[in-house]
């Protein structure tokens, strides 16, 4: 089989998953879109070794440490998709910006300098 | 016979790996358990786990020495049938590509490996013997016999693979043993040490590397067919040598740290089993891992015989490291420390022996100091038992009390010594005379000794004549500690150390037959050497070390004799710890192995402080640097109305991936 068939099917999946994780505003969804690109990856490596024929494997072993990277990616994916759930009724993503960086925080490298003045700043607004 | 070679190193690892297996997954035969035995994890676990308190108390003990058993039978079969059909047998199991020189998984049996193969499983077994009875109310004899069977199985590895990259790797797994052995009593001290000569083993890997590249392949069998340049063959060996040597400093360190505890000190509670299961623990450490580096020597010598320089090296170390580690081991006050100075100062003799180009004498010394020190060492465990602390200021008088280990022991430290018709006596001899060779006929300009490749390619004359006096000052020095360690122990009045609790009155017989049956290869074989015209015994040599063992030995007799209480090393001024006296210096072995690591930690001490600076300075710096950088330039795009939402971070990276893709493909 010629290398050309896997690549671009990888391709398209990884396409896929990207769309995914760019479009869809279900977090689990979300996961789901990076394991498509991880899949994609792994199609990658393994149809490389065997096109390169690498008499160490190397491809097929990467494949093996990105399998097992992503099962306990996902396990902690999932349990945190479950948390966050569980406490805001809601996995949407778009939602979800308790993390968002404010102007101010982000003062944080002049705060380290001058504590004093930064502090007064923060009190001002 | 390859099969019954590789199978004999494979099972000391099984066995190591039985017994280090949490205590669920084993049978119930096979666990510690019983009133005795099992302290509160094995036995209660079992019992947890099973539903029921049977246990056997030999089960640890039938983990610990079968597969050690089995092991020395099979390679008492392959030493046999290399005897009656000499040369050397080879066979690859499995050739493993690397992209470059492969190295290949394999088997390689001679004369030499079998001979060693087998002595190391005979010291091997009788240390688990020894220890099963010793350790088996100790709770973790468990770990300590499976990390003994591991050691086993990586001496093996060395001694019998066909290959130097997987001899490397049993060499690693020695080093990590001792470690680990070491970890029993002290984890920080073996943690330390091994971060720190992991450097000699770089040395040793790189000098692997040299020979292996050089060659083409890294094959035994391809590196001793192989004719190398001059340069390459010092360069490789050097680092070798660098590595053996590297390895001995670690080992004496080491095994200073298997010091028994001073039972008067306060912070020993109570002097448990651990303070005789001591001497097993230094004992497979001076046999096997000593006698690892001498090996690996004796393997490859032909590359070594292209390489005087090398030789001259190794050379002035031998004569070095033998003399100093004789005279430390004249002054210690601790058994074990007297016998593990001495195995330092043997593997000297034998790296001596290497030196003068005779590979047989080296490791008919090898074979010799084999079975006398592993007597000596276990039979100090028994005395150590019976006295209750390891001191030798605690002993005496033991002649009567224990007559088979004081009658082993006897034909032991005469071993030691060089007495006649001992081993040690014919061993010493053959280095002796090799020795005296190199540096006599080197002198006139006649052809060098026995086995070295060309004339004018052995070890530097002057090198030679080092060497053979400082033999000559060993010997003597020898007769003195032994003489000084076997009057201490078992003549004058019997001494009791205040606060010592004798582990048991008398001396269990597993313990106790180990040592008797260790003393008849220690008397015998000697003769076996009188076969081989090289190292049959020469007038010269041997009256010139008779002489000198007399001279060491007289001396510390009659000094032991004008106060037997008192210890004979006092003439060398008293055990005053502030003033540097010889007796202080010597004790502490030249501060290369004594206390503390400190000769070594200084220096590392200071690099690690440079690299830490650098570190901060130079890297921390940079990478701070970049990323505070981004974060300002990444600023505005974080506060938008978008800010929070992953997906559009996660638009705005892909972006940038894009466009740095696309970047390097029109502008290439």
């Amino acid at each position: 089989m010629h290398v050309v068939y896997p690549a671009v099917v990888a391709a398209l999946l990884f396409s896929v998953g990207v769309y995914g994780v760019l479009a869809r505003r279900n977090a689990i969804l979300v996961l789901m879109s990076v394991e498509l690109m991880l899949g994609a990856v792994n199609l990658n490596l393994v149809a490389f070794d065997a096109w390169t024929r690498d008499r160490l494997h190397g491809g097929q072993a990467l494949a093996l440490f990105t399998i097992a990277i992503a099962a306990a990616e996902v396990g902690l994916g999932l349990a945190i998709a479950l948390l966050v759930f569980r406490t805001r009724r809601t996995i949407d993503v778009d939602a979800l910006r308790t993390l968002r960086e404010d102007r101010e925080l982000d003062e944080r490298d002049v705060s380290a300098a001058h504590p004093e003045g930064a502090a007064a700043e923060r009190r001002a607004p | 016979m390859i099969a019954l070679a590789a199978v004999a190193i494979v099972l000391p690892f099984l066995g190591a790996v039985a017994g280090l297996l949490p205590a669920g997954l084993l049978p119930a035969g096979l666990l510690p358990g019983g009133p005795l035995s099992g302290g509160p994890s094995g036995g209660r676990l079992s019992r947890l786990a099973l539903g029921r308190p049977r246990a056997t108390r030999a089960g640890p003990a039938v983990v610990a020495i079968a597969p050690v058993a089995v092991s020395t039978l099979l390679t008492l079969i392959v030493a046999l049938a290399v005897w009656t059909d000499p040369g050397a047998r080879t066979r690859t199991l499995a050739v493993v590509p690397t992209g470059t020189v492969p190295f290949e998984v394999g088997v390689y049996v001679d004369g030499l490996s079998a001979a060693v193969a087998f002595m190391v499983c005979c010291v091997a077994l009788a240390v688990q013997v020894y220890s099963s009875s010793f350790m088996a109310a100790d709770r973790r004899h468990r770990s300590f016999a499976a990390l003994v069977s591991l050691f086993t199985a990586a001496m093996l590895l060395v001694v019998l693979s066909g290959d130097l990259i997987v001899l490397f790797a049993g060499w690693e797994v020695m080093g990590l043993c001792s470690c680990l052995l070491i970890g029993h009593r002290r984890a920080r001290v073996a943690l330390l040490g091994f971060l720190i000569t992991g450097a000699g083993d770089v040395a040793f890997l790189f000098g692997i590397f040299v020979l292996g590249v050089g060659a083409g392949t890294f094959s035994v069998r391809g590196v001793l067919a192989y004719d190398y340049p001059q340069a390459t063959a010092i360069a490789g060996t050097l680092l070798l040598v660098a590595g053996f040597a590297s390895r001995s400093v670690r080992c004496s360190s080491y095994m200073s740290h298997m010091r028994s505890p001073d039972v008067r000190s306060p912070e020993v509670r109570s002097p448990d089993a651990a303070v005789a299961g001591t001497p097993a623990g230094a004992l497979i450490h001076a046999t096997a891992m000593a006698a690892a580096g001498v090996y690996v020597v004796a393997r490859i010598f032909p590359v070594f015989a292209r390489a005087p320089a090398t030789l001259t090296v190794l050379g002035v170390l031998a004569g070095i490291s033998m003399l100093g580690a004789a005279l430390a081991a004249l002054v210690q006050d601790d058994l074990t420390m007297v016998l593990a100075y001495s195995t330092i100062s043997q593997v000297g003799y034998m790296a001596a022996g290497l030196a003068a180009g005779a590979r047989d004498a080296a490791i008919f010394q090898l074979l010799a100091h084999g079975a006398y020190k592993a007597l000596l060492f276990l039979g100090a465990g028994c005395v150590i038992a019976v006295v209750g602390s390891g001191l030798l200021r605690d002993m005496g008088g033991l002649r009567l009390a224990m007559p088979v280990t004081f009658w082993s022991m006897s034909i032991g430290w005469a071993a030691l010594a060089g007495v006649p018709v001992a081993s040690g006596f014919f061993s010493v001899d053959a280095i002796l005379a090799a020795v005296q060779h190199a540096a006599v006929d080197h002198a006139g300009g006649t052809a060098p000794a026995a086995d070295s490749a060309a004339p004018g390619q052995g070890i530097a004359p002057w090198a030679a004549v080092f060497v053979y006096v400082a033999l000559l000052l060993t010997v003597a020095v020898t007769g003195a500690y032994a003489a000084r360690a076997w009057l201490m122990t078992f003549f004058g009045e019997r001494r009791a150390a205040p606060g010592a609790v004798p582990v048991s009155a008398s001396v269990p017989a597993l313990m106790r037959w180990p040592v008797a049956a260790l003393a008849v290869p220690s008397l015998v074989l000697g003769f076996f050497g009188l076969g081989s015209a090289v190292l049959r015994p020469e007038p010269t040599p041997t009256l010139a070390g008779l002489a000198m063992v007399a001279a060491g030995a007289g001396a510390a007799f009659v000094v032991w004799n004008r106060d037997p209480a008192l210890d004979p090393a006092r003439v060398l001024g008293r055990p005053v710890r502030a003033v540097r006296t010889v007796r202080t210096v010597l004790a502490r072995a030249f501060s290369l192995g004594g206390g503390d690591e400190r000769a070594l930690l200084r220096p590392v001490r200071a690099l690690a402080g440079f690299a830490a600076a650098a570190d901060e300075r130079v890297v921390a710096a940079a990478v701070e640097g970049t990323g505070r950088a981004m974060r300002r330039l990444g600023g505005p795009l974080r506060t938008t109305a978008a800010g929070g939402n992953p997906q559009a971070y996660v638009t705005g990276l892909l972006a940038g991936v894009a466009v740095i893709a696309l970047a390097v493909v029109v502008f290439r």
